[in-house]
């Protein structure tokens, strides 16, 4: 087994107002070893974001709040880390690429400046130097060094992702999070950015949490996935054990709800009614109330996670016989 | 089977600082009654334009459009205000492409109020129940506004306000595109059953090819606001001709083990649509390309019955034994 390079465990953190708390991410333990692709999927509002926003100790406060847990990165808890220290593991050990390429750039700097800028930060170079660096990252990424005095309006779309990429792999961070990368752009332009993302992984030996809603996008770069339901992981395991063995009903209601691709379905089996409000959480199984499967006892307790063999993990009761506690 | 809606060489430009925008250029489709048309293509190929073009939400440039056989291509003010119930749109987003400050109740009767459908209230109050049951609003969210309610909902508000007054033909602008998958179900299947009930006919906007392939009967492929491949949906997911199309649906990551195939990284971006060069617009991106497609427009011919192709090289490409 590789090398675990950063655990969450326990984690719970909540968002609250005068009138309401919302339970965003509700004890949750996730594992990335080191070079390892680990997909991270959910709907709107399933707390994917909110995760990663975590490991980076990003969560605005107020009104975020971690409530509980740790996020163990090599060794240290990054939650106890004070602002200072952890400035130097953003954008060095760890970095996020955010959803929006058009809004993560600063419009009035050029990119050459905003790749320096990082590299500057981390490294006690010249301001040259890092010209340089900036330059061969941007080559790296498929666009022609003559650009980095270019400001963001004048790319498109997907070069703008990939300058985003470029900076945040200009430290050659451990781990890289990617939160939506490509579901602001086109199938072509997400093609050639993924296929990117999954060379300069593997060439830089990059640990990748990519979030995403898109089933698809999951199976061409990971090895392994968590399924976020109503900040829960109610599935997690290997690419192949979670697609080709799917367990939880919510993942099998995700496959029969996405029109198929390759063979004829007449009509689509959708989940039924929507997801809980997360201020407002049901006693017992958070998905109960949409579930195929549900039984009485599910709506009196919350189910454990089971381990149903070989880490394939399953937050409901239908395998509770089958496995033992995780 | 009648054609419900024809278009004949429909184009739309639009002027711009830098030069003339041709976003839609030389579009001609039939839609038969009760069938489904999809256009699909990325960002910027002029799917949009072409629906609202259609609906005459935007000025053409030139062209046909025939609705029940009748020229609608000049239509005045008074015949197409008279015209406007037949032809409905659905818009992608439902966050924006509802009043704020109508409730839910005053969203769906505009229209019938409009259009003086119901003068009487107690009438008018039944048909708008009415038509929240039919596309699954429970009648309790009436005086309901749309920021209390999550977008499935939201984009529910918006078909049945395009159902209001009976259309025979809707146009839908990525009606999903805004949803999450298990909420994006639930709306394809309203909008599959009010099909058949209702008998509608739809030109179904998108991006998404798995949701194309799913609902439509007929698939048309636009590249820079010109038509590239059409073809039944059946068809189009066996054998398609065109590199664009091919390029296209290769790039579609489908969910499943191993279905990782060998990637046909179609390079570069989808160029400017201001002033395009002549020549075929995809030439720039196309792996086959030749000199012949940098200097003549390909003409759009059938391949095969029923099966148009915009490709100088379509027969070499594909060896077809034209």
């Amino acid at each position: 087994m590789r090398e675990k390079l950063l655990e969450i465990k326990n984690l719970k953190v909540v968002y609250s107002t005068e009138e309401k708390v919302v339970e965003a991410v509700n004890h949750i333990d996730l594992t990335i070893h080191r070079g390892e692709a680990l997909g991270l999927i959910g709907e709107t509002g399933a707390g994917k974001t909110t995760t990663a926003l975590s490991i980076l100790n990003l969560i605005p406060d107020p009104p975020g709040k971690i409530l509980e847990g740790e996020i163990d990165y090599n060794g240290t808890n990054l939650l106890s880390l004070n602002q200072k220290a952890m400035r130097s593991v953003r954008g060095n050990k760890i970095s996020m690429i955010f959803q929006d390429p058009m809004t993560a750039l600063n419009p009035v700097m050029t990119v050459g400046d905003q790749i320096a800028e990082v590299i500057r930060l981390h490294h006690k170079i010249s301001r040259k130097e890092a010209y340089i660096k900036a330059q061969m990252m941007l080559e790296t990424v498929g666009i022609p060094g003559n650009r980095l005095k270019d400001f963001p309006h004048q790319f498109s779309g997907g070069m703008k992702q990939r300058v985003v990429i470029a900076i945040a792999l200009a430290c050659n961070p451990e781990l890289l999070i990617a939160d939506e990368p490509t579901t602001a752009l086109d199938v072509t332009i997400q093609e050639q950015v993924l296929d990117l993302m999954d060379k300069l992984q593997k060439e830089f030996n990059t640990s990748l949490l990519l979030i995403t809603h898109d089933l698809g996008v999951v199976a061409e770069v990971c090895e392994t996935v968590a399924i976020m339901y109503a900040g829960e992981i109610v599935e997690y395991g290997t690419l192949e054990q979670v697609y080709n063995d799917t367990k939880h009903p919510y993942t099998r209601g995700l496959f029969d709800s996405i029109p198929k691709f390759n063979e004829e379905v007449k009509r689509l089996k959708p989940i039924k009614g929507q997801m809980p409000n997360p201020a407002n959480l049901p006693v017992g199984c958070n998905f109960a109330d949409r579930c195929p499967d549900v039984m009485p006892k599910c709506r009196e307790a919350d189910p454990i996670v089971i381990d149903t063999g070989e880490n394939h993990l399953v937050k409901c009761y239908k395998y509770m016989a089958g496995g033992y506690e995780a | 089977m009648s054609t419900l809606l024809e278009v004949k060489n429909l184009k739309n430009h639009f002027k711009t600082p830098n030069g003339l925008l041709h976003a839609v250029d030389g579009v001609s489709f039939k839609i038969e009654t009760q069938k489904t048309l999809g256009v699909v293509g990325e960002s910027g190929c002029g799917k949009s334009t072409l629906g609202r073009t259609i609906v005459h939400l935007t000025p053409k440039t030139g062209g046909e459009i025939f609705f029940e056989g009748k020229d609608i291509t000049h239509i005045d003010k008074a015949d197409l205000k008279k015209l406007r119930p037949n032809l409905q749109m659905i818009f992608q987003d439902p966050y924006s492409s509802l009043n704020p400050r109508m409730s839910v109740f005053q969203t769906i009767s505009e229209p019938l109020i409009i259009n003086r459908v119901e003068r009487d209230r107690k009438k008018l109050s039944k048909r708008v129940l009415e038509l929240m049951d039919i596309v699954g609003l429970s009648s309790d969210l009436a005086n309901a506004f749309p920021h209390e309610l999550d977008g499935g909902r939201r984009q529910r508000i918006g078909v049945a306000r395009a159902l209001a007054l009976n259309p025979k033909f809707i146009v839908c602008d990525e009606p999903v595109s805004a949803l999450d998958v298990s909420i994006q179900a639930q709306i394809l299947n309203l909008m599959q059953d009010l099909q058949d009930e209702l008998g509608l006919t739809y030109l179904f906007i998108t991006h998404d090819l798995s949701v194309v392939k799913h609902i439509s009967d007929n698939i048309l492929v636009m590249y820079m606001g010109k038509m590239v491949e059409y073809t039944t949906s059946e068809q189009l997911f066996k054998h398609r001709y065109h590199p664009y199309t091919k390029a296209l649906l290769a790039a579609v990551p489908i969910p499943e083990v191993g279905a990782k195939k060998e990637r046909r990284l179609l390079k570069g971006e989808i160029s400017s649509p201001i002033n395009p060069k002549p020549g075929c617009r995809f030439a720039a991106r196309c792996p086959y390309a030749q000199d012949k497609c940098r200097v003549e427009e390909p003409a759009f011919q059938a391949v095969e019955p029923g099966h148009f192709v915009a490709c100088h090289f379509v027969g070499e490409i594909n060896q077809l034994n034209a």
